[in-house]
């Protein structure tokens, strides 16, 4: 203790001369630091309403709620963030996690109001005076609590791959598919796209877990085409995926391929369970396909008598006769086949409606009757010279790859289609090629531009790695004939455009831009119909019909009340839409003959 | 000196070593101090039992402010941890997320980038600032000095704007994620820093002459609350705390962690274990802050990543494992002990704040034979943070 200690105090008086350090008053503007975390901003438009936000927030402080003007669609759950600022502790999670980025924070930081139920809004849609500030805080560049980019799935080399029908992906291994399963943020936005709502978020969480059998029930409580959906699905799901905003979609299709590579098949049976007890009805199904067969799973699950008729040697239908090996390989169609068939169905092989049997046989001898029979017929461009015998059309060359029989090659072929038909034919006949001649030698002349190409991406890479020329915006005009009649190749004008004001199909073309590609051989593959010749006269008189095809209502029911019909040749070319129609047409039925019980 | 008590009316032991204290006798009085008071950041109640103005016993009473953090956190993933963590030290959240932080990385097997250690350790540093700035004040005012907090709180608001452009927050930061840090250094961040820290060590030359050259803080905090050397091993006595008392206990240097061992400094040592050598030991500790965040400010790296890749946090699960990770904070040793058994939640968190040993056990020693108007001050002088007592 000294003197010091007793005067040195007093300097504090010298604060008396310093301005005051707060603020008189107290509201005046101070904006908060350029990434201060404050109010919510949401971009209702970019918002998907994937609900990562609502996953995320541990304070439950963010519900999704359905907005007025905001619809449902693929890919949007018409859902979007409603934030309780009684629970909101401002961490800014939700903006980290959030897929489209949207979700930002402003830097506003003042909000009076008396009523508190206000501060319960829906950023974005309840207008605030800060929706439009520029400054607060953003997920920083390159920060992400998800990884954005998809395992790469391993492929045989095109050389490789070239020579064989060998099926050309390998399917992920435990720790890859491991990996990729963790990348699902379990939105469930791809249920909603799935036609046949496959409990995707489910199955991956599986695969995640290690549960494979637990996967693979769930595959197969919605899709008894699993090994072949894990293979050619068109993958809808993946569209609407929400990672996809952050980087590539979660490979779901992969992953359902992943699960059925890891249970061995001999469990596949047990783990789908017994069908319920016979109930005595008998439906009868025309065509064993995807739609017709998924029908046939589900109504012996509950314990109806099933028996399929089958036109083709080998049932699977649309995937086994259109679908080439080296996409989907011919065992895996016999997997599920089997798998059906081990609960009771029955299918009767080479046995074709309207000549073995009679619809009205069917009529009388069943309950209900379903007609699957996809689309075998090809069309054709009917340009001059199209009736030329070297004028193919693809499902009949793929069926007759299918069938094993012997086809010889041309040295040079040409292919008009932009689909993935065109894509399969193409590369099933380069294969031969390549088996025959040892060198690829086809040109694929598409309508479409490459902006606007049907097939997919893929399909189109891998042509090219297989040195197949693709050639777009091309409008097949004639087949080039020699004087002794010998095909020599296709003749196409350049495509200026496809569908008229109105938007019909109405192509028009640049006529000075003309080709002539050279061909041994012209492959049309512009798309398929439904061969409905077994049907009576008096039934197809009697049968309502929306252009060209079967007119049912939304359960797949056709306008005799007895008969169903479902898949390709009601609602057009896809596994999974056919699998989902089917589902459906298989309640209908199910309903139908529950109430003839009663 | 030192401080003199009476003890002419000091209760005899019973046996059993406890006070004989009879209530009726009208020598003793109950007197509770608290939830409320000035000397604790936070709510906690002593129970004093005095004779005359002289405490002859004080018994801790807490759990005001149990909001069950740990219990919480075996129901959230371990995202959802990281905003919950820091609300366990209000004035100096960043040590629980910077243990957090390490806990996890360290039983997920990840490494934060070295970038986002250097702004770690400059967070970690401020946040130090930041808790010795409210404490000073805390210590003056609790002896009736009120004009030292508002120097105080002046300067810790400066420094809250730096976290406020640095993190987006001023008090609860939510900045170190597992992983790494949010962003980066804001454009001009170093300048204002400097401008900040300049007017810090001004006030704290103020702060130097107004109350440590001051006769009545002297008179009334030297030799009060006088811990014995011996008594900091027993008692989990850590932090300026033990350092006051001579024992140099600093784990950052002790067992370095961050950027430490690049960075120069020695820590600060007192002599006396009194309240205001303690004060001193604070003050001093808070300039080498300064100077610490100037070294990290000049030293670190100028660019690098700020976090390492994520797995999806969405479902996150770590193996089965138990860790526990400490650093020094302005109190003592923070540290997280944290289990995991393979899911997706923490089995266990189990946070030692410092305050637990200092503001119950040791204060139920301290308080004895102390006058009550001095209570306070040497409450604070523990430098105690009620929530990280009962977490």
């Amino acid at each position: 203790m000294s003197i010091r200690d007793v005067l040195s105090p007093f300097t504090a008086w010298k604060y008396l001369f310093r301005d005051p350090v707060t603020i008189t008053d107290p509201l005046n503007e101070r904006p908060g630091a350029a990434r201060y975390r404050g109010f919510h901003q949401n971009d209702v438009q970019a918002c998907i309403g994937c609900g990562t936000c609502e996953t995320i927030c541990q304070n439950a402080a963010i519900d999704m709620v359905p907005v007025e003007e905001i619809l449902t669609e693929s890919g949007d759950s018409g859902l979007r963030p409603r934030i309780d600022y009684g629970r909101c502790c401002w961490c800014a999670l939700c903006v980290d996690i959030c897929m489209t980025g949207s979700l930002t924070m402003s830097n506003e930081y003042k909000w009076v109001e008396s009523d508190p139920d206000a501060f319960r809004f829906i950023p974005g849609v309840d207008k605030k005076h800060w929706d439009d500030a520029e400054l607060g805080y953003r997920r920083p560049e390159g920060h992400r609590l998800t990884p954005a980019r998809r395992v790469e799935m391993h492929e045989l080399e095109p050389e490789t791959r070239i020579g064989s029908f060998a099926e050309i992906v390998d399917g992920y291994s435990v720790a890859d598919g491991l990996l990729e399963a963790e990348r699902c943020v379990a939105c469930g936005l791809c249920v909603a796209t799935c036609p046949t709502h496959m409990s995707i978020p489910d199955y991956i969480a599986a695969v995640r877990d290690g549960d494979y059998e637990r996967g693979l029930a769930l595959l197969y409580e919605t899709n008894p085409f699993s090994e072949v959906c894990g293979r050619v699905c068109t993958h809808k799901c993946e569209t609407a995926c929400a990672v996809q905003h952050e980087g590539e979609p979660v490979a779901i299709r992969w992953l359902k391929r992943h699960i059925t590579d890891q249970v061995p098949y001999e469990r596949y049976r047990e783990i789908v369970g017994d069908p319920a007890p016979a109930t005595g009805k008998r439906v009868a199904i025309i065509g064993a396909g995807p739609a017709g067969l998924t029908t046939a799973y589900d109504l012996a699950r509950k314990g109806h008598e099933v028996v399929v008729h089958e036109e083709r040697e080998n049932p699977g239908g649309m995937p086994r006769y259109g679908i080439p090996e080296y996409r989907l390989p011919y065992d895996m169609i016999d997997r599920d086949v089997d798998l059906i068939r081990s609960l009771g169905v029955k299918i009767h092989c080479n046995s074709r409606v309207g000549t073995d049997v009679t619809m009205d046989q069917l009529q009388q001898e069943y309950d209900a009757v379903l007609l699957s029979i996809g689309l075998h017929l090809g069309r054709s461009t009917r340009i001059p010279g199209s009736e030329h015998q070297q004028v193919t059309k693809a499902v009949d060359l793929l069926r007759a790859i299918t069938d094993g029989e012997e086809i010889e090659a041309p040295r040079q072929v040409v292919v008009i289609g932009g689909g993935n038909v065109a894509m399969d034919i193409a590369r099933s006949m380069a294969r031969l090629q390549k088996q025959q001649h040892g060198e690829v030698n086809l040109t694929v002349t598409a309508l479409e531009d490459f902006a606007h190409f049907l097939a997919d991406p893929e399909e189109v890479k891998e042509c090219g790695e297989e040195g197949i020329e693709i050639l777009d915006a091309r409008g097949p005009q004639g087949i080039m004939l020699d004087e002794n009649e010998n095909l020599i190749g296709l003749k196409t004008w350049h495509v200026v455009s496809i569908f008229d004001e109105q938007g019909r199909f109405a192509p028009s073309y640049d006529e000075s831009d003309e080709q002539i590609h050279q061909g041994d051989m012209v492959i049309e593959a512009i798309g398929q119909m439904t061969d409905v010749s077994l049907l009576s006269e008096e039934l197809t008189e009697k049968l309502e019909w929306n252009r060209g095809r079967l007119a049912v209502d939304v359960d797949g029911r056709t306008s005799e009340s007895w008969l169903w019909a479902a898949g390709d040749c009601v609602k057009g070319p896809d596994v999974v839409h056919a699998v989902a129609d089917g589902h459906r047409a298989a309640n209908s039925i199910d309903s139908y003959l529950k109430e003839k019980t009663v | 000196m030192g401080y003199q008590p009476d003890r002419s009316q000091y209760p005899q032991q019973r046996e059993d070593g406890s006070l004989d204290i009879d209530l009726t006798s009208g020598k003793y009085l109950k007197l509770w101090q608290g939830p409320q008071h000035p000397g604790i950041t936070g709510n906690m109640s002593v129970e004093l039992t005095v004779c005359g103005d002289e405490v002859v016993e004080g018994k801790t009473h807490v759990g005001y402010l149990h909001r069950g953090f740990e219990k919480l956190m075996e129901r959230r993933s371990f995202i959802q941890c990281f905003p919950i963590v820091c609300r366990i030290c209000v004035p100096e959240p960043d040590f629980n997320e910077y243990c957090y932080a390490a806990a996890v990385e360290e039983l997920a097997g990840i490494q934060s980038p070295e970038r986002a250690d250097w702004i770690r350790t400059l967070i970690l540093e401020m946040g130090r600032i930041n808790s010795y700035l409210m404490y000073l004040g805390g210590q003056a005012g609790s002896l009736g000095q009120g004009v030292i907090g508002q120097w105080t709180t002046y300067v810790r608001d400066l420094m809250l704007d730096r976290f406020e452009e640095l993190t987006g927050a001023r008090i609860y930061h939510m900045f170190i994620l597992p992983g790494g840090v949010r962003g980066d250094l804001p454009d001009g961040f170093n300048k204002r820093m400097e401008e900040t820290l300049c007017e810090i060590e001004n006030v704290l030359k103020d702060v130097y002459e107004t109350m440590f050259c001051n006769a009545v803080f002297k008179k009334r905090t030297v030799g009060l609350g006088y811990i014995d050397p011996e008594l900091i091993e027993p008692y989990g006595v850590t932090g300026p705390t033990a350092r006051a008392a001579g024992v140099a206990k600093d784990v950052r240097k002790d067992q370095p962690y961050l950027v430490y061992p690049e960075l120069e400094f020695e820590p600060v040592v007192g002599t006396d274990s009194d309240v205001y050598a303690r004060a001193d030991v604070r003050r001093r500790d808070l300039l080498m802050s300064v100077d610490l965040v100037r070294q990290i400010l000049s030293k670190m790296p100028n660019d690098g990543k700020l976090m390492t890749k994520l797995p999806n946090v969405l479902h996150w699960k770590i193996p089965r494992g138990e860790t526990y990770i400490r650093g020094e904070c302005s109190r003592g040793e923070y540290g997280y002990y944290l289990v995991t058994d393979g899911s997706g939640f923490p089995r266990r968190v189990n946070v030692r704040g410092p305050s637990y040993t200092h503001a119950v056990a040791l204060l139920e020693r301290l308080i004895v034979n102390i006058n009550i108007s001095d209570v306070a001050g040497l409450m604070v002088s523990l430098h105690t943070y009620p929530p990280e007592i009962e977490r």
